[in-house]
């Protein structure tokens, strides 16, 4: 059974004080019921995710208590990944016809914290200062550098293109264009990465309806399917946030894995891919998400990223919004986010940051810790 | 003389005239751990030995920590005393990387591929004037 998205809706993504997460997850689950044309009370189950801001199935006190099965889910950073490829497979086993995926959420200000013992590490870990994700991306993007010749400027060049893009979408958090200058001149957080090149915990709301292929047409007329959904978490050797050690012998993360599942299942290649979201936790991550998902070889986005290829305009355009960068990052909505982006896309309504040329394929991509990928394939 | 105390059981010998970073080694796949763990992670099984890793290795990659981290970060500096520190992984031959402090913070001293010492100083003082002794990972001098 193949499964389509009928129904999008969002609460606009940065600080919104007068809303808890959970009524920001009401706001886009209302929108997206009304985008469907369908009722809550005909909607047969749900999967959504919070990580800061309740129970994510506390909107039915918000929606109403019509007694379908709603199973939290939780997952880091692939939270909302992870809500949404169990979605796809409740449809896609013929057990239901139509369901609802949300995330929603509220962090305070300032960095993650993580609790080392949760992760079965020891609380050394983190007294001595090593229990940050920042510092995982910063010696990923260091060694990257190192070996395939990315330039500071380049760094800087993804996230004035994630604040542009932001300048174009409505619902992003930071809508004001920042300078290169100004970027690579903000403090220093951990090198080679500078304040302006993270993302920043956020709040916001994402809800998607799913229905079965064949009964799409009943609620929209433009249906968007989802060609492949695919999930992997780390093997042995791969290099992931908060590892103490890692093997001698490297081998490729979650995040290649998972893309090349995906591809496998949808039938189709990178190239034949006309826009894609990419997890850009900062600057580094979207550099090197664009190689292990397959859109180029290593040390090609130096090239690329200087000639403006993922811009809306270009050749590959990534992280169309604005991404996590110009969006920041609720746990639970974030990936959710990328798919809501590539609806709109692929139904020519995103407005000012609507890629060029009918876009027929999309590609979303979010990854978490401890070593966690989620990708979806979407055709129109 | 104060009373120094390791920052956690079982990570390296201590007290020791030469201490060592400790791991566990799978003896059925050959695969090494840090810190010491009692299954193996490449094969899952679970009869291990624990062996001392080298004390001299290559630095894999860095970064430089600019800020004090928040809770569970426990050193004696305040916001107003903290001083930014590096963090790298350091390639042992033939056991792993092992991720630690370095003892030098200047971007401009550190570099991929230079070798590294593992040292272990003081990292702070508890209430009971212990000396906590930690890992730290110091340019060959
Ligand atoms: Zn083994």
């Amino acid at each position: 059974m193949d499964v389509a998205i009928v129904g999008i809706g969002i609460h606009p993504f940065g600080r919104t004080p007068a809303r808890s997460g959970l009524q920001q997850g009401a706001y886009a689950a209302r929108l997206a019921l009304q985008d469907a044309g369908i009722e809550w009370r005909d909607i047969q189950f749900a999967f959504g995710g919070s990580a800061s801001a309740g129970s994510a199935d506390a909107l039915v006190n918000e929606l109403g208590l019509t007694g379908i099965p709603f199973i939290n889910v939780a997952n880091g950073c692939a939270t909302g990944g992870s809500s949404l490829i169990s979605a796809y497979n409740a449809i896609k086993s013929g057990e239901y016809d139509v369901g609802m995926v949300t995330g929603f959420d509220k962090h305070d200000r300032g960095a993650f914290n993580a609790d080392p013992e949760e992760l079965g590490i020891g609380q050394w870990y983190g007294e001595v200062g090593m229990m940050m994700t920042t510092q995982f991306f910063a010696m990923k993007i260091q060694k990257y550098m190192h070996d395939h010749a990315i330039s500071h400027d380049t760094l800087a060049k993804v996230s004035e293109k994630a604040f542009i893009n932001g300048s174009k979408n409505p619902n992003a958090w930071r809508t004001e264009p920042i300078s290169v200058d100004e970027i690579i001149n903000s403090t220093m957080v951990n090198d080679p990465l500078t304040k302006f090149m993270f993302c920043s915990p956020a709040e916001g709301g994402v809800a998607l309806i799913l229905c079965r292929a064949d009964h799409a047409k009943r609620y929209t007329d433009t249906p968007v399917y989802l060609k492949g959904a695919t999930m992997k978490s780390r093997r042995f050797g791969s290099f992931e946030v908060f590892s103490p050690s890692q093997a001698l012998q490297q081998v490729d993360g979650p995040t290649v894995d998972a893309s090349k599942a995906a591809f496998e299942m949808a039938g189709v290649g990178p190239k034949d891919m006309d826009v894609m979201q990419l997890q850009d936790t900062e600057v580094g991550a979207e550099i090197m998400h664009m190689s292990e998902n397959g859109f180029c070889e290593d040390g090609e986005q130096e090239a690329l990223i200087q000639q403006g290829a993922t811009h809306i305009g270009g050749s590959m355009p990534v992280n169309t919004d604005g991404g996590c960068l110009a969006n920041g990052e609720p746990i639970g909505a974030s990936g959710l986010r990328q798919v809501y982006e590539n609806v709109l896309q692929l139904r020519g309504q995103a407005g000012d940051h609507q890629v060029p040329h009918d876009p027929k394929l999309a590609y979303t991509h979010v990854y978490g810790a401890p070593g966690i990928s989620a990708i979806t394939i979407l055709q129109r | 003389m104060s009373n120094q105390v390791p920052i956690a059981e079982g990570l390296f010998t201590w007290p020791s005239a030469k201490p060592a970073l400790l791991a566990s080694r799978c003896r059925k796949c050959g695969i090494a751990a840090f810190p010491v763990a009692s299954s193996c992670m490449a094969c899952s099984g679970q009869d291990v030995e624990i062996e001392e890793l080298p004390s001299r290795g290559t630095l894999w990659t860095w970064t430089v920590q600019q800020f004090m981290p928040k809770n569970p970060y426990r050193s004696d500096e305040t916001p107003e005393t903290f001083i930014p520190y590096g963090v790298g992984y350091l390639e042992l031959p033939g056991g792993v990387r092992v991720e630690g402090r370095l003892t030098e913070n200047d971007p401009q001293k550190l570099q991929i591929g230079m070798k590294m010492d593992v040292v272990f100083e003081p990292y702070r003082t508890e209430d009971n004037g212990d000396e906590v002794i930690n890992f730290f990972f110091r340019p060959v001098q």
